[in-house]
């Protein structure tokens, strides 16, 4: 198992760029807003790709729906984009059909944990290898910042006017109740945590979870105080907390505060492996 | 059972991947693959709704595998955002359906015909799709081989229409060697990998090749229809690829579009039928003819595309048509398309419930009419 624990240096980007990323056409440009969070997450993702020194050519990413969705065009890797929350369902046949494919799985908190949350679960109930990067920016903002099942509680968004009502989803806890073997949390402030992450739920064989805390200034962030990317990457910044720290504090100082780390790493059967054995076994007999 | 032949079928075509959720009366395929794909080093995985089933295949089709999922009426209006995203995103792969009557549950364990528009226009989007009906056990095995194959030529779904009624109907099946069963290879793409593009289209009816996950040229199958060389975006590049969703399989319709016809050279009663309904019409035929009535059948294999060519030409003679079918009429408002400007009467023989249309029936229709 492949534990990420040295500082790594990181390299210039041309490096990246050159081995991990294709680059819009000289017409276009990044479709992610000026200071978004997801250029960071994307760059925490390459940085693990390079550390664990993927072949290109053996990565799948996919995706559905959202803003994040335009990110596997940026990526030098085979890319399946599909339809909006398909992707644990679409990603478990792809590793089945080839378990030497690496599949990582890029997904919107609306796309994991809304309109694809059933095949998340499942997903991580099969236990099968694949790596779910779920960008949490508490809003749909594809659509123009609509609350959702991460939006927290209280806040504002385009269909939360009042505050939102709701209780939210702990995609963390939601993935470890459902049986997956790695999961863990970061934000897009602490890009190193983060890449050590991303490389972490790579190498575990098994269904990895990472959640990003990413931010959206534009359609969260400026209905709630911080219409600034700088100010809500402070704000990731002064209220993350680690497990050991929140294990000190009091329920309610915990609330409002990202507990960030690994949450999960544990060894089930794998569904990939478990039907590799399956097949050896009937063809025994047969 | 039919439905065990399919499974043979798919097998026989290569099919090394099933995803699927259980469902009445489709359900014996998923049990029969969960026992055959591992025998065959294939993978066979129940998913959490039909929408996985579709989202897994569409994945394993991608990675290079032949894939099939199995539904019947309440499963496929759950897939049809996937198929047609995998219409969009030009992936091969077979859906079989086995149809039951009515709204909603339906009669769950009968047997319908309920589906042809479904499979035609259910997607949003009004993609091109291609699907085929079989009328016997054994035609259920050949004709899953051919909707593999089309699929893989075509690089898109293909819909396998059947019934319940033929699902679950024994009859003997000769099987072949599978190793000399007919064999389609999806188009994959040669040369440099630097220059490969998914979607490299220059013309509106071209097939491009396709790249399986994991091999040297990067494959990018992507729902949004922008399948223009060069992928550029706009209503341009949108209105060529909508329109070569079309022209791939419109301009190839002699490759795809299968009709048995019967006598039709001089009928004057045609009789239209299609699934289990034809082997009554066939019956209705044979009684006529023995009356010394110019009776003939045209036994439509595949629904679509629609073969109004073929019903034009077995129409030729023809005083009046007559289409049974457990539908309100799906079927017969096409033969009317293809006999707009024929003098013919075109008539329905229409149940709405499992039970089957009995050859008296159609010729009870015909009462007044000879």
């Amino acid at each position: 198992m492949t534990t990420v624990q040295k500082a790594y240096k990181p390299l210039p980007m041309e490096h990246y760029i050159e081995n991990y990323a294709m680059m819009p056409a000289v017409d276009d440009h990044f479709r992610y807003c000026p200071g978004c969070g997801l250029g960071l997450a994307q760059g925490a993702i390459v940085r693990a790709f390079d550390y664990l020194k993927l072949d290109p050519s053996k990565i799948v990413t996919v995706s559905g729906s959202g803003c994040y969705a335009v990110m596997g065009q940026y990526i030098k890797a085979h890319q399946f984009h599909g339809p909006h929350g398909a992707g644990a369902a679409a990603a478990t046949g792809i590793k089945l059909a080839n378990p030497e494919l690496t599949v990582i799985c890029l997904q919107g908190d609306g796309d994991a944990v809304s309109i694809g949350a059933g095949h998340f679960v499942h997903g991580a109930r099969r236990n099968i290898d694949i790596t779910v990067i779920v960008f949490n920016n508490f809003v749909f903002g594809e659509t123009g910042g609509q609350g959702g099942p991460t939006t927290p509680y209280g806040t504002k968004t385009e269909t939360t006017p009042y505050g939102a009502i709701e209780n939210s989803f702990d995609i963390c806890q939601l993935a470890a109740g459902a049986g997956a073997t790695y999961v863990a949390r970061s934000t897009v402030y602490h890009a190193w945590h983060l890449t050590k992450c991303v490389a972490n739920a790579i190498a575990h064989k098994g269904f990895s979870v990472v959640e990003v805390m990413q931010n959206c200034h534009e359609l969260w962030g400026r209905r709630n105080g911080m219409p600034q990317a700088s100010q809500m990457l402070n704000w990731y910044r002064d209220s993350s907390i680690t497990m050991a720290q929140a294990k000190e504090m009091s329920p309610e100082q915990v609330r409002g505060k990202f507990v960030i780390g690994e949450f999960v790493r544990s060894d089930r059967p794998e569904i990939g492996e478990e039907y590799a054995k399956l097949i050896a076994r009937v063809q025994k007999k047969g | 059972m039919g439905n065990e032949a399919i499974c043979e079928g798919a097998i026989a075509a290569g099919v090394r991947f099933y995803a699927g959720y259980p469902i009445t009366p489709a359900t014996e395929i998923a049990e029969y693959m969960s026992r055959r794909m591992p025998e065959v080093a294939g993978k066979y995985v129940q998913m959490e709704d039909e929408i996985g089933s579709i989202y897994a295949v569409m994945g394993a089709s991608g990675a290079g595998a032949r894939a099939m999922t199995a539904t019947s009426g309440p499963g496929i209006g759950l897939m049809q955002e996937g198929i047609g995203s995998a219409a969009a995103m030009e992936i091969p792969l077979v859906v079989v359906v086995v149809s039951r009557p009515g709204p909603g549950a339906g009669d769950a364990t009968g047997s319908g015909q309920c589906d042809v528009m479904q499979a035609r226009y259910g997607p949003n989007g009004d993609n091109a799709v291609i699907a085929l009906t079989p009328s016997t056990v054994a035609e259920s095995f050949w004709l899953t081989i051919k909707a593999v194959n089309l699929a893989e030529r075509f690089r898109t779904p293909v819909i396998l229409l059947t019934e319940g009624l033929l699902g679950h109907m024994r009859e003997v099946v000769d099987l072949p060697d599978y190793g000399k069963t007919e064999r389609v290879e999806r188009p994959r793409p040669s040369g440099p990998p630097e220059k490969y593009e998914t979607y490299a289209l220059h013309k509106t009816d071209e097939i491009s090749p396709m790249a399986d996950f994991g091999s040297k040229y990067r494959s990018v199958l992507h729902y949004v229809p922008n399948h223009v060389y060069g992928g550029r975006t706009g209503q341009d590049a949108l209105k060529f690829t909508l329109n070569h969703f079309h022209a791939k399989i419109e301009s190839r319709r002699d490759e795809i579009t299968m009709a048995e016809s019967l006598y039709t050279d001089d009928a004057e009663v045609l009789f239209v039928a299609y699934g289990t309904q034809a082997r009554s019409a066939h019956e209705a035929m044979d009684r006529l003819r023995a009356r010394g009535k110019k009776a003939g059948l045209l036994r439509l294999i595949t629904l679509w595309p629609f073969p109004y060519e073929q019903v034009r030409q077995a129409a030729r003679a023809a005083k009046v048509v007559l289409v049974p079918e457990m539908n309100t009429g799906q079927v017969q408002g096409e033969v009317l398309k293809a006999l707009r400007r024929h003098p013919a009467e075109v008539l329905g023989v229409n149940h709405l419930h499992s039970d089957p249309i009995a050859p008296e029936e159609i010729l009870d229709k015909l009462t007044g009419v000879l």
